[in-house]
């Protein structure tokens, strides 16, 4: 009715029938009339049969055809008989092609409506899989790791290295970026406490201590969980969705021992070097805000460093570092194994490795702390 | 389901028009012109020199062997590729010259089925079939709820709407990717290898579906395949790419190219092998 070209008119008709005519432009492109006024004018004839005349239409698409559904719906409902002959020819056919498949009972899916107490329920069955999987998965990587050890697994030589230059000299430009600007923003945030009494060359002692000890690793774990552990989830998800890894798994090569090993191997090698690197780095940041920010001599400034630091400490975060890059590289091929057959579920699979990685690592950080203050290092 | 008796017939085309003299004018009933076109990446030459029509109606195949470029041809059609040299025309309206807004236009009265379905994998089928609705019509959301649930009845799909693509069969997928394919009703329907990793009685109901579609629509049907069933079964007109020299070397009525093409290549191609030089001199005795 909104559009003037289109029309719809309801008359009795001579045998007891009553007569839509449809006139004018039916299609998706133009607005379509409701059907319910027309079937309303029907029932109200009290004709028990409907015939169409559609010699007036210039145009008709899909338009035509949900309006026709609808409009038999509506009718079947008061129990009015519909003929379509007077439809025209392609349109008759498409409702029939409609109607052949008849709807598969069952296909359907019932709307779940659960009240709090079911979704808690599945919340945790949920949760108590992901366990399960996690277990089951780093079972899986002992056994590999077995398998290494007695010069049985199965994977490329040239992949490890491959990952090892990804996952190491790629990633300095990013590293040497962030572990410089966490060396100056700890220096600045330690000289204006210890510059009020005095004691600003102490900014060296500062800087030098959290970043060999705990800084250097964490930051870059942190780095490596974006930028490595995503790029693995999304390798491996992809894999999965393209079936490369059935193929795998269908040749009798272990897809773990194939694709998880050499990046766990390659992450727990790169990551000690990248810290000892950000560790550097994170120093010479607070040499920069030290010698230029609070006219500390760069002499003075190496020789607290060194004096502050100690092996221990070094060792320590070196060790962390290498195990956040297990940590990384087990939650990335996880959530990549794990990943469902779809590009969302890739995209997905790359979130969870991140947030699942810098959760370990936050968690692995403060483990360390108490056992390290356990152990008197 | 109708048969394939159902195909509007066609006048059986002109043998082996390749070549033929530079058309200037437009076939009366042209739907696609495609003149003079070469495809190329690069300095890599894939198809030189095509020349053919696709009439209003037709179902159109193009087919070759595998890796001939018959899908690049495709590309090239619905704009994905830009052609190297020539021109394609959609009535007499350049689609290589055209500007982005006219492209756009019509780009829009195209539906192109992909050779995996290329269904979006976030969306549900409803949804896949209902983003052009949304996106390109006026219509109100139930209606093109409306009109979604109609298309994926037409193809067989009905109750299917909540449906993610990862939950569905290839075959479903397929047909799925017909419904989003058809959702704006579109005047020209292009499908890559649509019987491709399905089984022989799919891929004949898929056939019957493409063909009564193509009948009760009026659309114009493009077809890349090579599966023998289907080209005979819905073909109303076809060129034929050769590897060897770069080039179509057949157009027309695929049946009549079986029977009477002069190079035995075509006719070996469209009898499995089977009726090539030796037994085609067989038959000429």
């Amino acid at each position: 009715m909104e559009d003037p070209q289109t029309a719809i008119e309801v008359a009795a008709g001579a045998d007891g029938r009553a007569v839509v005519a449809l006139a004018g432009v039916w299609s998706i492109q133009e607005a379509l009339p409701e059907p319910e006024a027309a079937a309303g004018e029907v029932s109200g004839l009290g004709s028990k049969a409907v015939r169409f005349e559609t010699d007036r239409i210039t145009r008709w698409d899909s338009g035509l055809l949900v309006f026709l559904i609808r409009f038999e719906q509506l009718l079947q409902e008061t129990g009015i008989t519909i003929e379509r002959g007077g439809l025209p020819e392609g349109a008759r056919r498409m409702l029939a092609l409609a109607e052949a498949v008849p709807e598969r009972a069952g296909a359907r899916g019932k709307p779940v409506d659960l009240i709090w107490i079911g979704d808690l329920g599945v919340w945790a069955t949920g949760m108590w899989n992901g366990l399960r999987d996690g277990v089951e998965f780093l079972g899986n990587c002992v056994i590999a790791f077995g398998n290494l050890a007695r010069g049985r697994a199965r994977f490329r030589r040239s992949d490890l290295f491959l990952f090892m230059q990804e996952a190491g000299a790629e990633a300095l430009p990013i590293v040497t970026l962030i572990s410089f600007l966490v060396g100056t923003i700890l220096a600045f945030v330690g000289a204006v406490q210890l510059e009020q009494f005095g004691a600003a060359i102490y900014v060296a002692n500062l800087v030098g201590i959290a970043m060999v000890r705990e800084m250097g690793a964490m930051m870059t774990g942190i780095v490596m969980a974006g930028r490595t552990g995503a790029a693995y989830a999304a390798q491996l998800g992809s894999m999965k969705v393209n079936q490369e890894i059935d193929a795998l798994a269908t040749m009798g090569i272990s897809p773990l021992e194939y694709l998880v090993l050499p990046r766990m191997i390659a992450l727990a090698l790169m990551m000690p070097l990248l810290c000892l690197y950000a560790d550097a780095v994170g120093i010479l940041g607070g040499v920069a805000v030290g010698v230029v920010g609070l006219q500390l001599s760069p002499i003075t400034y190496y020789q607290y460093t060194q004096w502050a630091v100690q092996l221990d400490d070094l060792v320590g975060g070196v060790l962390k570092a290498s195990v956040y890059g297990v940590l990384i590289a087990f939650f990335g091929c996880l959530r990549g194994l794990q990943s469902g057959n779809s590009s969302s579920a890739v995209g997905e699979a790359t979130t969870k490795a991140v947030v699942s990685s810098i959760v370990a690592i936050i968690s692995a950080c403060g483990l360390f702390a108490v056992l390290f203050y356990v152990l008197g290092i | 389901m109708s048969s394939a008796s159902d195909v509007p017939a066609t006048a059986p085309a002109g043998n082996g028009t390749q070549g033929g003299g530079a058309p200037t004018a437009f076939a009366p009933d042209a739907h696609i012109t495609v003149r003079d076109l070469t495809m190329a990446f690069g300095d890599f030459v894939v198809m030189k020199d095509l020349d053919f029509t696709v009439r209003r109606g037709d179902v159109f195949v193009i087919m070759g062997g595998s890796g001939c470029g018959k899908s690049t041809l495709l590309r090239h059609m619905i704009g994905l590729i830009e052609p190297a040299k020539g021109e394609i025309f959609y009535g007499e309206e350049s689609f290589t010259r055209a500007t982005p807004a006219a492209r756009e236009k019509m780009l829009r009265s195209f539906g192109v089925l992909y050779q995996t379905g290329g269904l979006w994998s976030s969306m549900t089928l409803a949804e896949n079939v209902s983003l052009p609705l949304s996106e390109f019509t006026d219509l109100k959301p139930a209606q093109i709820a409306e009109i979604a649930a109609l298309k994926l009845a037409l193809v067989g799909l009905a109750g299917f709407e909540d449906y993610y693509p990862s939950q569905i069969s290839g075959g479903m997928q397929k047909r799925a990717g017909l419904a989003r394919a058809m959702a704006l009703d579109p005047d020209i329907l292009f499908f890559d290898e649509p019987s491709s990793g399905l089984d022989p009685i799919s891929s004949r109901l898929l056939d019957d579906l493409i063909l009564e579609l193509q009948a009760s629509l009026g659309a114009t049907v493009v077809v890349v395949t090579h599966e023998l069933a289907s080209i005979f079964a819905i073909g109303s007109n076809c060129v034929f790419l050769d590897t060897d020299t770069r080039t179509m070397i057949a157009q027309g009525d695929p049946r009549e190219l079986r029977d009477s093409h002069p190079d035995p290549k075509v006719r070996r191609f469209l009898t499995r092998g089977g009726q090539g030089e030796e037994t085609g001199h067989v038959q000429e005795k």
